[in-house]
C-alpha cells in the first residue's frame, strides 16, 4: 500500500499554518485549556462568508483551504472529515434558544449549521465538488475512521482526497468537562504537562487536514503504510500484538521503527498505559509526544499525524516533541499510537517517501 | 475486490412496529404511524404530527432488560432493540472466529439527555446531571450497542444528516470488499428530540398534517424516530456457516449536491449522480430497477429535486416509485437503513407499499408514485435514496439473489 500524504493544513494552539516551519518556536502558554491561535482568516477565506461561520467552521475551513491551495489539486475525489463533537457552539446556541423562548419561534440558522457534516458540506460548496463526502463522528476514532475511508478510496480508484480531523472548545464544554474532572484544576505551562503528571489532562482543539494522494509529488511528506483502529482492546499485549501485525503487514519488523509517536495526555491514570508500553517494548526507541502542544480532544490524533508527517518530510525531530534522547540519524519508519479515554485506540504506520 | 455483499438479517423499530414482523404487517395493512406528539416532552405535545415509537424510555429499558441507572439515551435504546433483532435474525455466532464490525449512524446522538442537562445547567452551571451530558456525542449510542452485542473488531459512527445510515451501509460493504471485515452490522438510530423538532419547525418544513410525498399540494415532512440495522456478510462468512442470505447489496453511491447547506438543487444533480454511481457499481441498467424507494420527504424542494433527478435518469421508462415517509415519518439518520429494511421486505415478499396521501401530480415533474399496495409482483432490484443537509446524497441498490 502506497498512500502519499502530499500536503498538510493545520490550525492549532501552536504556530502551524506555515508548512515550511516545524515548531521552531513552540508556544508555551500557561492556561487551563489550549485554544487555537487564530490565523489571518481573511487572507484565504472570503470575508462575506466569514461572518456566518462559527469558530470551528472558520478554523476548519482555513486548514482545509491551506491544504487545497498548497496542493494545487483541481479535481478532488473526496472530502472526508472526522469530528468528535461537531459544531458544538452552534448546537449549544440552538439549545439555549430553545429554552430561552420556551420552544417558541426560533431562527433556524444555528440549527442548519449544527449538523456534524457542516464543514465537509461547506468545503464541497466552496469547491463545487460533487464527489464523495463523508463525516465520521466516533469519539477518539473519528479522525482515524475518516483516514481509513480515505485510504480505502485511494486503493479503489481515487487520486486525491482531502481528509481532516477537527473539534472546537467552548466555554460550556469546558465548564461541563471540568466538573467531570477531565482536566487539571490549575493553569499549567504547556511544556510542563508531562514532567508534572497529575490527575486530569488539558483540553485543546484544532483542525488538521491532509491531502492523500495516489501519486508522489514534489511536496510529499510521508507514505501511509498501515492503519488499525481498536475498540477497547483486552490488554496491553493485544495492543502490542496489533502493532506487530501492522508492521509485519507492511513487510517490516519492529526493529525498523525509528520513532514512536505517543498520544499521552498528562493524566496520571490514562498515561499508565503509555508508560507500560514504553517500559515493556519501547525502551530503545526514540519517543515523541504531542498533546502538550495541542491539548487533549477527540480528534487530537490528527495533530499527532501532522507531527509524524512533518518529522519524515523534514527529517528532523524538534526538541519540543522528544520524550527521550536516543535520536536515530535517519528517519524512515514512524509508528503513531493514540488512545482516547481508554476506549478508542489507533495505530498508524508512516514511512519516508524515499524508503 | 469483486466479491459479493450479502444481506443475511435485519432488525428495525419505528412508529409502525417494534420489530420487522410488525413493520411488515403494518405496511400490508396500510397502517401508518403518524400521530400528534405523545411521548416526547415538548410544548408541541398533542400538536405536531410525528412518527413516534409509542413506548417511554422506561418501557424500552424494560423491554431490553437493561439497568435504568445506566441512563441510556433514547437513541441507544432504539438502536439496541433493532441491532439485537438484526443479529438474532441472521443467526450469526459472533464467536466463530470471523471478524465482525459495527458501523452505526446518528444525527442527534444523546442530545435528548443533553436537553435535560441544559435545562438545569443554564440556570446554574453547577447543576445538571453529568450522566446526562456524557451521552451527548454520537459515538455513545454506537459503543453502547457494540458492548451490548459483544462486537469489538471495528466500531465507528457516521453522521451526514439524513443520509447517515445509507452511508454506514455503504462503508460496511466497502470494508468487507477490502477484506477488513468478514461481516458488519450497519444501520442507524435517531430518536425524536426537542432539538430536531424545534429545528425543523424553525425551518418551516414540518407539515401540520399527514405528509403527502410527491403531491402537488405537499406541505412539508413529518419527523419520525427509529432504528434499523442489517447484517452484511462476505461470501467467505456465508460459505463457512452454510447460511442462506436474504438478498444482496449490489450497488451504492454517494455524491454531493454542492448547491446549498440545507436545500437541494432544483434539478437534483447530487441525487442523479449518486443514483448513477450506484447503478454503475451494480453493473445494472436503468431498466433493471423495478422499484425506487424514494427519499420523498414531502418538502417542496426535496420532491421537486428528487423527481427531476428520477426523470432525468429513467427518462421514458420510469419504474415504480414511492416514498414510505408517510408510514414512518422522516427518521433522519435512521431513514436510510429503515428504508433498506423495507426494501428487503418488498423483495422478499413481492410487494410495493403505496405512497400514502397522493392525489395530484406535481406541476413541474411528471412523477406518478405507487397509489395502491401492489402485491404478488416480481421484483429483482430496488433502488433506495437518502439525501441530507450539507448536500449529502446516497443511493443503495438491493437485489434478489
Amino acid at each position: 500500500m502506497n498512500i502519499y500524504i502530499n500536503v498538510l493544513g493545520n490550525v492549532s494552539p501552536q504556530v502551524t499554518t506555515d508548512n515550511a516551519d516545524f515548531l521552531t518556536e513552540p508556544v508555551n502558554k500557561q492556561d487551563t485549556s489550549f485554544a487555537c491561535i487564530d490565523p489571518d482568516y481573511k487572507s484565504i477565506l472570503q470575508k462575506a462568508n466569514l461572518r456566518r461561520m462559527s469558530r470551528l467552521i472558520k478554523f476548519g475551513m482555513y486548514s482545509a483551504q491551506q491544504c487545497l491551495i498548497d496542493s494545487k489539486v483541481e479535481n478532488l475525489d473526496a472530502i472526508i472529515t472526522g469530528t468528535g463533537l461537531g459544531c458544538l457552539k452552534d448546537t449549544e446556541k440552538f439549545l439555549i434558544d430553545i429554552y430561552g423562548n420556551d420552544e417558541g419561534v426560533l431562527s433556524p440558522t444555528k440549527f442548519m449549521q449544527s449538523t456534524h457534516n457542516t464543514l465537509s458540506g461547506q468545503i464541497a460548496l466552496m469547491l463545487n465538488c460533487e464527489q464523495y463526502n463523508f463525516t465520521y463522528v466516533h469519539r477518539g476514532a473519528s479522525f482515524e475512521s475518516a483516514l481509513l475511508d480515505g485510504i480505502m478510496l485511494i486503493e479503489e480508484e481515487a487520486n486525491n482526497i482531502l481528509v481532516g480531523g477537527l473539534d472546537e472548545l467552548t466555554d460550556t464544554y469546558l465548564a461541563v468537562t471540568k466538573r467531570m474532572k477531565m482536566w487539571r484544576r490549575d493553569a499549567i505551562s504547556q511544556l510542563d504537562l508531562f514532567s508534572n503528571k497529575q490527575s486530569g489532562s488539558i483540553a485543546g482543539e484544532g483542525a488538521s487536514f491532509f491531502m492523500l494522494s495516489k501519486e508522489q509529488s514534489s511536496t510529499s511528506y510521508a507514505k501511509i503504510k498501515g492503519l488499525k483502529i481498536l475498540f477497547k482492546p483486552k490488554s496491553i499485549e493485544t495492543i502490542y500484538g496489533e502493532m506487530q501485525a501492522l508492521i509485519q503487514d507492511a513487510g517490516l519488523e519492529m526493529g525498523a521503527i525509528d520513532v514512536v509517536v505517543l498520544g499521552m495526555n498528562g493524566d496520571q491514570e490514562q498515561d499508565k498505559l503509555y508508560d507500560e508500553l514504553i517500559e515493556r517494548y519501547f525502551q530503545d526507541k526514540q519517543l515523541t509526544a504531542f498533546k502538550h502542544l495541542c491539548g487533549e480532544y477527540k480528534t487530537a490524533s490528527a495533530f499527532g499525524l501532522w507531527t509524524a508527517a512533518q518529522m519524515l518530510g523534514k527529517q528532523n525531530i524538534p526538541e519540543v516533541l522528544k520524550l527521550n534522547k536516543s535520536a536515530s540519524p535517519i528517519l524512515k519508519n514512524v509508528l503513531v499510537y493514540n488512545c482516547y479515554n481508554n476506549s478508542n485506540h489507533s495505530l498508524l504506520l508512516l514511512q519516508d517517501v524515499n524508503a | 475486490m469483486s466479491q459479493k455483499i450479502f444481506i443475511s438479517g435485519c432488525g428495525m423499530i419505528s412508529s409502525i412496529g417494534n420489530n420487522v414482523a410488525e413493520s411488515l404487517d403494518a405496511l400490508l395493512k396500510l397502517e401508518h404511524g403518524i400521530r400528534p406528539v405523545e411521548i416526547l416532552e415538548t410544548k408541541h405535545k398533542g400538536k405536531i404530527p410525528v412518527g413516534e415509537v409509542r413506548s417511554s424510555n422506561e418501557a424500552l429499558i424494560e423491554q431490553l432488560g437493561l439497568q435504568w441507572k445506566a441512563g441510556h439515551s433514547r437513541t441507544t435504546l432504539l438502536g439496541t432493540i433493532a441491532a439485537r433483532e438484526a443479529l438474532q435474525n441472521s443467526q450469526v455466532d459472533l464467536k466463530d472466529g470471523l471478524r465482525t464490525g459495527l458501523i452505526s449512524a446518528t444525527t442527534v446522538g444523546g442530545i435528548d439527555q443533553s436537553e435535560d442537562f441544559y435545562k438545569e445547567f443554564l440556570k446554574d452551571p453547577t447543576k445538571g446531571r453529568l450522566r446526562h451530558i456524557s451521552k451527548h456525542d454520537c459515538g455513545d449510542s454506537t459503543e453502547n450497542i457494540a458492548e451490548d452485542l459483544g462486537i469489538y473488531h471495528f466500531v465507528s459512527t457516521i453522521s451526514t444528516a439524513c443520509s447517515s445510515s445509507a452511508n454506514s451501509i455503504m462503508m460496511g460493504a466497502r470494508m468487507i470488499k477490502h477484506n477488513l471485515l468478514d461481516r458488519v452490522l450497519v444501520g442507524g438510530t435517531d430518536s425524536l428530540t426537542r432539538y430536531t423538532l424545534n429545528g425543523f419547525n424553525a425551518l418551516k418544513i414540518l407539515d401540520s398534517e399527514h405528509c403527502k410525498s410527491f403531491d402537488q399540494n405537499r406541505n412539508g415532512l413529518n419527523l419520525g424516530e427509529g432504528a434499523a440495522f442489517i447484517l452484511l456478510e462476505s461470501e467467505k462468512s456465508i460459505r463457512q456457516r452454510k447460511y442462506k442470505p436474504i438478498c444482496e447489496l449490489t450497488g451504492y453511491g454517494n455524491s454531493n449536491d454542492a448547491y446549498h447547506q440545507t436545500a437541494s438543487s432544483p434539478e437534483g444533480k447530487g441525487a442523479l449522480s449518486a443514483m448513477k454511481i450506484a447503478l454503475k457499481k451494480s453493473q445494472l441498467n436503468n431498466n433493471d430497477i423495478d422499484y425506487v424507494n424514494a427519499h420523498g420527504t414531502a418538502t417542496f424542494i426535496n420532491d421537486l429535486s428528487e423527481g427531476n433527478a428520477l426523470m432525468t435518469l429513467f427518462n421514458d421508462r420510469i419504474p415504480e416509485i414511492g416514498s414510505t415517509k408517510a408510514f414512518t415519518g422522516h427518521t433522519l439518520a435512521a431513514a436510510g437503513s429503515i428504508e433498506a429494511v423495507l426494501s428487503i421486505l418488498s423483495l422478499k415478499h413481492g410487494f410495493i407499499p403505496p405512497n400514502l396521501n397522493f392525489s395530484q401530480v406535481m406541476e413541474e415533474v411528471n412523477i406518478l408514485p405507487v397509489k395502491k399496495l401492489l402485491t404478488n409482483i416480481k421484483i429483482k432490484h430496488i433502488l433506495s435514496n437518502s439525501f441530507g443537509f450539507g448536500g449529502n446524497c446516497s443511493s443503495l441498490i438491493i437485489s434478489k439473489l
